[in-house]
C-alpha cells in the first residue's frame, strides 16, 4: 500500500533537492555578477545606506571602502562567499552589520504570514467562483468573473492596492492604510495580493472545471443516475483540483514579484521591502541572502505542489 | 439604577483614560536602521528619545541641553561642559561626566560630525566635561547638537562600541523598536524639563509618498511628513486636515567646475545664474513658488541669508550680453559659439532625490534658450563627489543640506574651505578661489563672538552670490499633513526635533 502511494516520490524530492542546490549557486553567482556591475562607486552607495545621504563624502566613502576591503579583486570576495555559503553562513549586512541570517529571519516571518494569507483569502474566492462559473460555461457568472480577473490581472498590484487603501482605508474607514502589528493590518495586503492570484486561480479552475463537464466520464456519471451534486463531488472536484494545484506553483512567481512591490505601498517589513533597500544600498550579503531564500522558497513551494499532485492524480505515480 | 449609573461613569471614565493614553501616530519617510546614532540617531532625536549636550530652541538658536552652560579658554582650544544635575537615562541611571564621555568617545570612532573638528581628548574633569581641540573651532557646540552625538546611557553599548539597545535621557522612552519601521515610545516620568502633555507616540517609516498621503487622509496618522505635490493639492481640500509648510536650509544648486575654460570667469557663472527661471521651477516642478532660491542660504539661516529680492528673476537679454563680453556669438542654429567651439556642458545628477533629474531638464531648456548646450547624465551621487575628485565634472546639481549642525558655517568649512591653497569641497565649490572668503571663514572658524558673525557671514554670502560658483536653484520646503485633533504643532527647519513634547490634544 504505501510502496503506491510513495512510488517515484523518492526521484521527485531528489531532483528537487539537487535544483535547490542550482538555485542556491546560480542566484548567489548571478546577484553577485549584477551588483558589482551596477553603475556607480560600491563604496559611496554603502556609506550613503549607512549613514544617509547628507553625510556621504569622499572620507566616508573611503572609510567603507577600507573596512570591507571593496578595493581588493572581485574573485576573492566570491570564492570567500561561496565558501562561508557552504559552511551555511550568509555573512554580515553591510548597512546595520546585524548577521544577515537574523534580519532575514525577522523579515521572513512578515512576509511569509502575509503570503500564507494571501494564497488562503485567493483559494476561498478563486476556485469556488471557477468552479461553479465552469459548470455552466458561457453564463452570466462566467461572463462577469472573466471581466473581473481580466481587470484584476491587467492592473499592477501597486494599482490595486491603493485602489483597495482608497475603499476600504480612506472612504469606509474599516481597515488601517498601512503599517503592522494588528490583525486588521494584515488585511489589505493580503487581499491585494490575494485578488491578483484569485484572478488566475478561478480562470484556471473554470476551465478544468468546463473540460470536466463536457467530458464524456461526467456525462456518463449523470445518465447512471448520481445527481449533479454527487456527481461534481465524485468526478469533477478530484479532476478538476488537478491543474489548479498546478498551476498554483506558477502562480508563486506572481506572489513572489507581488510581494515586493506591496511590502513597499503598505509599509510592511517583509523580505521584498528589504530586497529594494538592500539593492539601493548595494548591501550585497543581504542581497544574496534576499534572492537566496526567495530561490529555495520558490523550489520547496513548487515541491509541495508536486507532491500535492502526486497524491491527487494517480496517474502520475505510475507515469 | 445606581449601580448602571455607577458602570456607566466606569466606562466614561475608561474612555476618558482611553483619550488620555491615545497614541500619536507620525508617518514619515526614513527609516530605522538600528538603535546607533551613527546610523539612525534623527529618529531618536525628533522623537525626543535621545538627547545632546547642546539643543536649538524654537528660533533655530543653540541652547543648553543635557549641558546646561559651556565655556571656551581664551586659547579657543579647551571647551568644558557643565552638566544638568537633574537628568537621568531611562534606566535610571544619572547622566553623569563619565557617561557622556563614553558616548562621544562611542561618536568619535564612527564616520560622523564630529570627524570635522580636531579633537584631541575628552574627559571628564569632576562634574563637567572638557574637550580639548588642536586648533581653535568655534562652531563645535554646534557639532554636538548633531544626531550622531546623541548622549546615551553606558548600558546602551556593547563592549565594541555599537549600540545595541537605545538608552537615552529625552521626555520618551522607547516602548518597542522594529527597525526598519516602526518605533513606539512613551512618556518618560523622571525627565528633568516640563513633563509633556502627550502620553505616548509612535512613528512609522512608509516609503511611498502616496500611502502616507492615505494615511493623512483615513485618519491613520495624526502627522505625515513630506508630502507630494499631487497629494497637497487633494488634502488641501480636507477639512480635517491642516497643512503645513517651512523651507529647510538645505538648496538646490549647481556646483561649477570653475577652472573649466567656459566657466572660469565669473560673467560666465553669472550669466548662466540668469538664464534660470527659478520661479518657474518652484511653482511648476516642485509646486512650491516660495522654494526659488534667489541666494544659496534660506531665512532660516539668520545671519547668513543676503535678503535677495525674489524679482531678480530670469533675464536672458543681459545674460547674452556678459556672454558678448567673454566673446560667445550666437551661430545659426542659435547655439553659443566662441573660436569655433560651441558652448557645451555636461551636467551630472543623481535621481536619489527625485525632483533632481526633473529640475535638470527644466535647466537644460532653460540654458537652451541662451544657446547653451547642456547634456544632462541621471546617475549615481557618487558622480559628483567622485567627478570632484578626478576633475572631470563640469556641472553638477545636488541638494545640499546647510543646516546638518544648527550652524551652516560646518557645512561651509567643509564645501568652501578655510585653507587659501586647497578650496572646495566634495559637494561645495570646485577649483574657486578666493583668498578673502578663506580668510573670513578662517576667522569665523575661530572666533566665538557674535559680533564675527554677523560682520562675517554676510560678507562670505555676498561674495558666494557675486562670484556665483555655486548657482542656487530652489530651496527644499519641508511638508506636514496634521490632524486637527492635534495642537500646537510646528515643523523644525532644523530637522532636529518632530517637537512632540510640545503638543497637545485638542479638547
Amino acid at each position: 500500500m504505501t510502496s503506491r502511494w510513495t512510488q517515484g516520490l523518492g526521484r521527485l524530492l531528489l531532483s528537487r533537492l539537487f535544483q535547490a542546490g542550482l538555485v542556491a549557486w546560480l542566484v548567489g553567482t548571478l546577484t553577485f555578477i549584477l551588483t558589482r556591475s551596477l553603475p556607480g562607486d560600491m563604496a559611496y552607495r554603502i556609506a550613503a545606506g549607512r549613514y544617509g545621504y547628507d553625510m556621504v563624502d569622499g572620507a566616508a566613502a573611503e572609510a567603507v571602502r577600507a573596512e570591507l576591503a571593496l578595493d581588493q579583486p572581485a574573485a576573492g570576495a566570491y570564492f570567500s562567499w561561496l565558501w562561508d555559503l557552504l559552511q551555511l553562513d550568509l555573512g554580515r549586512s553591510l548597512v546595520s552589520g546585524n548577521p544577515v541570517i537574523q534580519e532575514l529571519s525577522h523579515q521572513l516571518g512578515h512576509s511569509l504570514s502575509l503570503a500564507i494569507i494571501a494564497v488562503l483569502l485567493s483559494l476561498l474566492i478563486g476556485p469556488p467562483l471557477g468552479l461553479v462559473a465552469g459548470l455552466k460555461p458561457g453564463g452570466m457568472l462566467d461572463r462577469s468573473s472573466e471581466v473581473a480577473a481580466n481587470v484584476l490581472r491587467a492592473l499592477p498590484p501597486f494599482a490595486v492596492g491603493l485602489l483597495l487603501i482608497m475603499l476600504f482605508a480612506v472612504t469606509l474607514g474599516w481597515l488601517p492604510v498601512a503599517g503592522h502589528g494588528s490583525a486588521l493590518h494584515n488585511v489589505l495586503p493580503a487581499l491585494t495580493l490575494a485578488l491578483g492570484l484569485a484572478a488566475v486561480s478561478s480562470r484556471v479552475a473554470r476551465n478544468a472545471m468546463a473540460d470536466v463537464s463536457h467530458s464524456a466520464y461526467y456525462a456518463f456519471s449523470r445518465t447512471k443516475g448520481l445527481n449533479e451534486r454527487q456527481s461534481f463531488m465524485r468526478h469533477g472536484l478530484r479532476n478538476a483540483a488537478v491543474p489548479v494545484v498546478a498551476y498554483l506553483g506558477v502562480q508563486f512567481v506572481y506572489l513572489i514579484e507581488g510581494v515586493v512591490v506591496v511590502e513597499t505601498l503598505f509599509a510592511w517589513p517583509g523580505i521584498g521591502h528589504a530586497l529594494v533597500h538592500a539593492i539601493v544600498a548595494r548591501d550585497v550579503p543581504m542581497i544574496q541572502g534576499t534572492a537566496l531564500v526567495m530561490g529555495l522558497l520558490f523550489v520547496m513551494l513548487n515541491t509541495a505542489v508536486d507532491i500535492a499532485c502526486h497524491f491527487l492524480d494517480p496517474r502520475r505515480r505510475h507515469a | 439604577m445606581k449601580r448602571s449609573s455607577a458602570a456607566w461613569l466606569a466606562i466614561l471614565a475608561s474612555f476618558n483614560t482611553w483619550a488620555a493614553d491615545r497614541s500619536l501616530d507620525i508617518a514619515a519617510p526614513w527609516e530605522i536602521k538600528s538603535a546607533d546614532p551613527s546610523t539612525s540617531g534623527y529618529v531618536f532625536s525628533r522623537m525626543r528619545v535621545a538627547e545632546n549636550l547642546v539643543t536649538t530652541d524654537n528660533q533655530g538658536q543653540l541652547a543648553p541641553g543635557l549641558a546646561s552652560a559651556w565655556e571656551v579658554s581664551d586659547d579657543g582650544l579647551e571647551w568644558r561642559f557643565t552638566l544638568r544635575e537633574n537628568a537621568h537615562f531611562h534606566d535610571g541611571t544619572a547622566v553623569s561626566a563619565d557617561a557622556v564621555v563614553n558616548s562621544l568617545e562611542a561618536s568619535i570612532a564612527k564616520p560622523g560630525m564630529l570627524d570635522t573638528a580636531p579633537i584631541a581628548s575628552v574627559e571628564a574633569v569632576g562634574d563637567d566635561v572638557v574637550i580639548k581641540l588642536e586648533s581653535a573651532f568655534a562652531p563645535l557646540p554646534a557639532l554636538l547638537a548633531h544626531s550622531t552625538t546623541l548622549i546615551l546611557a553606558e548600558a546602551a553599548y556593547a563592549e565594541n562600541g555599537d549600540v545595541t539597545q537605545m538608552i537615552g535621557s529625552g521626555p520618551y522612552q522607547v516602548d518597542e523598536l522594529s527597525p526598519p519601521q516602526r518605533m513606539t515610545v512613551t512618556r518618560f516620568d523622571d525627565y528633568w524639563g516640563a513633563a509633556p502633555a502627550i502620553a505616548a507616540a509612535s512613528y512609522l517609516a512608509v516609503s511611498r509618498g502616496e500611502t502616507r498621503a492615505l494615511m493623512a487622509e483615513s485618519g491613520d496618522a495624526d502627522i505625515v511628513f513630506t508630502l507630494d505635490p499631487a497629494s497637497q493639492a487633494r488634502l488641501s481640500r480636507n477639512a480635517s486636515l491642516s497643512l503645513h509648510s517651512e523651507p529647510l536650509p538645505r538648496t538646490i544648486m549647481l556646483k561649477l567646475n570653475a577652472s573649466h575654460p567656459f566657466l572660469d570667469d565669473k560673467r560666465a557663472r553669472q550669466a548662466l545664474s540668469m538664464a534660470i527661471d527659478r520661479a518657474g521651477i518652484a511653482a511648476g516642478l516642485l509646486r512650491a513658488p516660495e522654494a526659488a532660491a534667489t541666494e544659496l542660504f534660506p531665512e532660516s539661516l539668520g545671519a547668513w541669508h543676503l535678503g535677495v529680492a525674489p524679482s531678480s528673476g530670469q533675464d536672458i537679454e543681459k545674460a547674452q550680453a556678459l556672454l558678448a563680453e567673454l566673446g560667445w556669438e550666437p551661430n545659426e542654429e542659435g547655439l553659443l559659439e566662441r573660436d569655433g567651439q560651441p558652448f557645451k556642458l555636461t551636467l551630472r545628477t543623481y535621481a536619489d532625490r527625485p525632483e533632481l533629474p526633473l529640475v535638470a531638464t527644466a535647466l537644460q531648456s532653460q540654458w537652451r534658450e541662451l544657446g547653451v548646450d547642456l547634456e544632462v547624465a541621471v546617475g549615481n551621487a557618487s558622480a559628483i563627489p567622485s567627478g570632484h575628485h578626478d576633475d572631470s565634472l563640469e556641472v553638477g546639481l545636488s541638494g545640499r543640506n546647510y543646516g546638518l549642525v544648527p550652524n551652516p558655517l560646518v557645512s561651509l568649512l567643509d564645501d568652501i574651505g578655510s585653507d587659501p591653497d586647497n578650496m572646495g569641497g566634495d559637494w561645495g565649490t570646485m577649483n574657486w578661489r578666493d583668498d578673502e572668503v578663506a580668510e573670513w571663514l578662517d576667522t569665523l572658524r575661530q572666533s566665538t563672538e557674535e559680533q564675527a558673525l554677523n560682520d562675517l557671514a554676510p560678507l562670505v554670502a555676498e561674495r558666494l552670490h557675486q562670484e556665483m560658483p555655486l548657482i542656487p536653484v530652489a530651496w527644499y520646503q519641508q511638508t506636514a499633513a496634521v490632524s486637527d485633533e492635534v495642537e500646537g504643532f510646528s515643523i523644525d527647519p532644523l530637522e532636529r526635533s518632530y517637537r512632540i513634547d510640545q503638543m497637545e490634544w485638542a479638547e
